[in-house]
């Protein structure tokens, strides 16, 4: 077909502009929604900010009868919980990222388990809280009794490792392709010099991989802080600061999903939009610093 | 007479089905160059690569004959070890990025765990660094990144990692096809040093290199040795018709 006459081609202009104008449209509506959410969780802990300053950080009780917003048992619960699922997911995140990326990169097989890793994120948070219910609780509950500590079953241990579960996917799956990156002629050099398969990986692929992988694990961290639903389900929700790996505790994410809906007072509701306010900033500066590694990786 | 260090016999290899090496017969004899040439695809560089079994690193391959070094069969070897009396240079100069200068000359021992005292280690770097005639240019930034390095100088580089294993055999593929004239100059001076204590496999696509710096000249067509006589020989006075043909430009 033929454009001939300067009317199509003035329509086929004007839709041309309507679509582009379409699309940045779209991504400004997106901007504008972060920030607005952003400016909501601001404004709405704001009356907390004032009532309960810098102590919101470190005071250790947390009794909203009393109006006592001390919310350290939960930062620590946060950060233990993370650290521990990032200590157990790790070693398992670098050897299936090594071995799809290295040792088992082309075939069926391949695909199918890299998809089946991937299919990991995929499953409902609710649902990875429920197998920890019925399978990991009474398996922990047994293990703390012969450790003759209080066989709660839930508790940060049981939610650390659910969590370790729940973000693999995320690590493993940047963790391959960084180490798919690794130029061949390097690899190749290594071994032109008597070099093992292990040796190259060890000396060669590590080191050069070495920011991709710290970005993977980042980014994990950044999933394992703000997830939810399954470590509510199997945190035990605790008030109290935490002084095993043991113990029930609460993340500040399984905080507000627990107390939310009963929060009565100005105060409390705030405390616990301020405990998302943080939340939100201290994950969003987690991500800024991961895709920055990233963006370097992939130009050197 | 010359002793030979390497030998194949019948040697053919394989990418998948596709034949790329059809019954080598070759004797490449000691502390000589010879310059393995042919147009693309004609299988020069997949030679070499069986010569220190990296054709066997990629994914369905395979290969039928043997290769004798010296008097072993290097396909009985273990390739680790093999890879140590065979030095490689690659096209394109690869460098570790991760490592200093004076890492990446010691690279072969590191990577493989041996653990060499400081003193040791100097001497190596520096006797591998004089050798490869890079020492002079970088003596005083030993512990910058090799990467830092001009193309030239990096692949300089790359010969002193290889020099440094003290390999018998160095194969260089196509090592000056990524350079500039200058530094192609520098290295082919170089390898006519090389040529007192190591033996020299060199590919090239470049007959006028061939010419300058080789011993004798192999002529590889479509997977075959045509051709495989005294440089001199083959470039006055070649007998068959396609390396005739090749060195007067009418293909390749």
């Amino acid at each position: 077909m033929q454009v001939s006459n300067t009317r199509q081609i003035k329509q086929l202009q004007f839709g041309e502009l309507f679509f582009r104008k379409g699309l940045a449209l779209s991504a400004l509506l997106l901007g504008i929604i972060l920030l607005s959410i952003f400016i909501t969780i601001l404004v709405a802990s704001l009356p907390s900010i004032k009532a309960i300053g810098i102590s919101f950080f470190y005071g250790k009780t947390w009794n909203p009868v009393e109006n006592d917003f001390g919310g350290l048992p939960f930062l620590i619960g946060t950060l233990v919980t993370s650290i521990l699922a990032l200590i157990i997911s790790v070693p398992f995140s670098i050897s299936v990222g090594l071995f799809l990326g290295e040792y088992f990169t082309k075939g069926f097989l391949s695909v199918f388990f890299k998809n089946s890793i991937e299919l990991l994120a995929a499953i409902p948070s609710v649902i990875y809280g429920f197998v920890g219910m019925f399978i990991l609780v009474p398996f922990v509950r047994d293990l703390e009794t012969s450790l003759s500590l209080p066989p709660y079953g839930v508790g940060i241990f049981t939610a650390s490792i659910i969590l370790s579960i729940m973000i693999i996917p995320y690590s493993v799956s940047l963790i391959r392709q960084v180490i798919m990156l690794v130029p061949s002629s390097l690899k190749e050099a290594a071994y032109s010099l008597g070099a093992t398969r292990y040796e190259v990986i060890k000396n060669i692929i590590i080191p050069y991989t070495r920011s991709g992988i710290g970005a993977g694990i980042l980014l994990s961290l950044g999933r394992a802080l703000g997830e939810t639903m399954a470590v509510t389900m199997l945190i035990g929700n605790s008030q109290i600061l935490p002084t095993n790996i043991f113990a029930p505790s609460n993340t500040m994410a399984s905080v507000i999903a627990n107390e939310f809906t009963e929060a009565t007072g100005d105060v409390y509701l705030s405390a616990l939009i301020e405990m998302g306010l943080f939340l939100f900033v201290v994950t969003t500066i987690i991500n800024v610093i991961g895709r920055q590694i990233i963006k370097r990786f992939s130009i050197d | 007479m010359e002793s030979t260090i390497l030998k194949s016999e019948n040697f053919s290899a394989w990418f998948g089905e596709n034949q790329v090496l059809k019954k080598i017969n070759i004797e490449i004899p000691r502390n000589n160059i010879v310059a393995v040439m042919g147009p693309s695809g004609c299988g020069k560089t997949t030679f070499i690569r069986c010569v220190n079994r990296m054709h066997e690193l990629t994914n369905d391959t395979h290969v039928e004959g043997t290769i004798f070094y010296t008097k072993n069969d290097i396909y009985k070897m273990d390739p680790i070890i093999l890879r140590r009396f065979i030095g490689m240079v690659f096209q394109r100069p690869n460098p570790f990025p991760t490592m200093s200068i004076y890492q990446n000359v010691i690279a072969g021992y590191t990577l493989n765990g041996a653990s060499l005292r400081k003193p040791e280690k100097d001497e190596l770097v520096e006797d591998s660094l004089k050798k490869a005639a890079l020492w002079d240019e970088v003596k005083d930034m030993l512990h910058r990144k090799g990467t830092f390095l001009s193309g030239g100088q990096q692949q300089r580089l790359c010969i002193a990692r290889a020099l440094a294993m003290k390999p018998e055999i160095l194969l260089l593929d196509e090592p000056t096809s990524a350079l500039d004239p200058i530094s192609t100059a520098k290295i082919e001076e170089l390898l006519f040093d090389l040529k007192k204590n190591y033996t020299l496999l060199i590919v090239t696509h470049n007959m006028q290199q061939a010419g300058r710096v080789s011993d004798k000249t192999a002529f590889f067509y479509l997977g075959e040795l045509i051709e495989y006589n005294d440089t001199k020989e083959i470039f006055t006075n070649p007998k068959n018709e396609k390396t005739q043909n090749y060195i007067t430009g009418r293909f390749g």
